[in-house]
């Protein structure tokens, strides 16, 4: 999963860095992540695993990490199976 | 031993109105002569006002923001430059308090602020940046434990009177542009090379000149938090709704200058409704849409307090940006309203029912962090978030 992650962080995350050089607990909003592109991350991540944020992840900690996306998604794919 | 001072004994709102009487005095000399609004400030500190907002433990009285944003609308009924002053320096101190627990210097320095009633100022706006609060050009330099900081700021309110400024900057030479630290320097530990005069249409006493800022100070003065944080927790809802208030105090008085205009017509012609009165009646309509706005988002900000996921949430932050996008507008309809009903006694400076003071301090309104850029962020958001639809949360 973190390396989906990490295609749309290329695609949508507008760093001034490589992704390459990111350690997948480094705070990405350290790396340059705004907060308009971590909404269009957001969009790429719900056409990527075909799942839908909920409000209580609509947040700044949802996407502080590659580690914290991954742990975001795992999450909304649990529950939206379940339901 | 704490033993409360006359002054504490009574209410925030009443030692607001004290304060405002003295503001109004000098209302129309500040806005002619574009200078700080010192009378209604002085007021202000002499009612103890300064530090309200701080905690007990820190020396303040742990108002609520409801309570402040009441003090900033009482303020706003008098001298929109007091109000704003007042209203930015609270917004610095929700800052602060927040978002600095466990510094030391932090700590210290809160206190300081109630003790001395201290003035704190803002340099978020840059050249370069705009109205962009969460880029900055400028980044701290942390050599040891000094940090040293050059901001070209294009608009500090009361730059030249406050006492300490808050200064927004990147963590680092090498960081992003959205990667910033806050950093408070007192009065001593910085220079302001004037750049820029601020002779504009309205809110002229704010006296929001540009400075090229240049600081030295213990790097233990950066805030510990990412001001990303601080930003998206508290300054933003706090400005929206400070602002919000005290422009509801602008509309307010116009809607009561607009009421003795009609009731003065409404004696001299006993039995006939004047015509000014269906004006006045939309006009309270709106006023009303404004308030419920403003106390709609405190008690969310309120609700909220100290849980940051909550604070942070987008739905949240669409909530607070709507208040912003919503007082902003209507408060210069309404003071239009009030201008038609007045006419020319309106129209001119100088009459009970004066509006022109009104109407220009209005007009910052919208350009305070431009409505299009809040309603791009807004837009952005809408297009994950949903929008909340319950009537009651
Ligand atoms: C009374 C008053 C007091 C102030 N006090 C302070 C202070 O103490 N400290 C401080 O730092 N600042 C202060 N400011 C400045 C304020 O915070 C903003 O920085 C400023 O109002 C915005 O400036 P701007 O219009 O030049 O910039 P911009 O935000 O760049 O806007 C310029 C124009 O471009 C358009 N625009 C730009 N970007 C976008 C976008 N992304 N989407 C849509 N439209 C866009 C807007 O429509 C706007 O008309 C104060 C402003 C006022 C009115």
């Amino acid at each position: 999963m973190n390396s989906t992650i990490r295609d749309l962080l290329t695609k949508h995350g507008r760093l001034p860095v490589s992704v390459d050089t990111i350690a997948d607990d480094a705070d990405l909003y350290e790396a340059g992540l705004s907060s308009f592109a971590s909404v269009q991350l957001m969009l790429g991540l719900e056409e990527a695993f075909d799942i839908e944020f909920p409000e209580t992840l609509l947040n700044r900690k949802s996407f502080s990490s590659i580690n914290a996306i991954a742990a975001s998604v795992s999450q909304i794919t649990e529950t939206q199976q379940v339901a | 031993m704490n033993v409360a001072s006359p002054i504490t004994a009574l209410s925030l709102a009443e030692r607001a109105q004290r304060a405002a009487k003295v503001a109004a005095e000098f209302a129309d000399t500040v806005d002619r002569e574009a200078r700080f609004p010192k009378e209604g400030m002085d007021a202000v500190k002499a009612e103890r006002l300064m530090g309200i907002q701080i905690p007990v433990q820190h020396g303040g009285e742990g108002a609520t923001m409801s309570e402040v944003a009441e003090v900033c609308s009482i303020l706003g009924k008098a001298c929109a430059a007091t109000a704003m002053t007042y209203a930015m320096h609270q917004i610095q101190i929700a800052s602060l308090s927040d978002h600095a627990p466990d510094s030391a210097w932090h700590e210290a320095f809160l206190k300081r602020i109630c003790d001395e009633q201290l003035l704190i100022g803002s340099a978020t706006s840059e050249a370069g940046i705009g109205g962009n609060l969460r880029n900055s050009v400028c980044a701290v330099d942390v050599e040891g434990d000094i940090v040293r900081l050059e901001k070209n700021a294009t608009v500090i309110s009361y730059g030249a009177d406050a006492d300490a400024i808050m200064v927004t900057s990147r963590r680092h030479k090498d960081s992003p542009p959205s990667d910033q630290v806050a950093t408070l320097f007192t009065k001593d530990q910085y220079t302001l090379e004037h750049t820029a005069e601020w002779d504009t249409l309205g809110m002229r006493g704010t006296c929001s000149d540009g400075y090229i800022f240049r600081g030295e100070a213990p790097a233990e003065q950066i805030l510990p938090k990412p001001f990303a944080e601080i930003a998206a927790q508290s300054m933003l809802a706090v400005s929206h709704l400070l602002w919000g208030a005290l422009w509801f105090g602008i509309a307010a008085d116009a809607v009561n200058r607009a009421q003795s205009y009609v009731r003065a017509a409404a004696r001299r012609s006993p039995g006939q409704t004047p015509p000014g009165a269906l004006r006045l009646a939309e006009a309270s309509s709106m006023l009303q849409q404004v308030k419920s706005n403003v106390v709609a988002g405190l008690k969310q900000f309120e609700a909220g307090k100290g849980d940051p996921d909550a604070l942070s949430a987008m739905g949240f932050a669409v909530a607070m940006n709507n208040i912003k996008i919503g007082t902003s507008q209507t408060i210069l309809d309404i003071i239009n309203q009030c201008m038609l009903i007045c006419g020319i006694q309106g129209y001119k400076n100088g009459t009970p029912y004066s509006l022109g003071r009104h109407l220009r301090d209005a007009h910052s309104a919208q350009l305070m962090i431009s409505n299009d850029r809040i309603l791009g962020n807004t837009s952005t958001m809408l297009l994950v978030g949903k929008q909340e639809t319950s009537l009651l949360r």
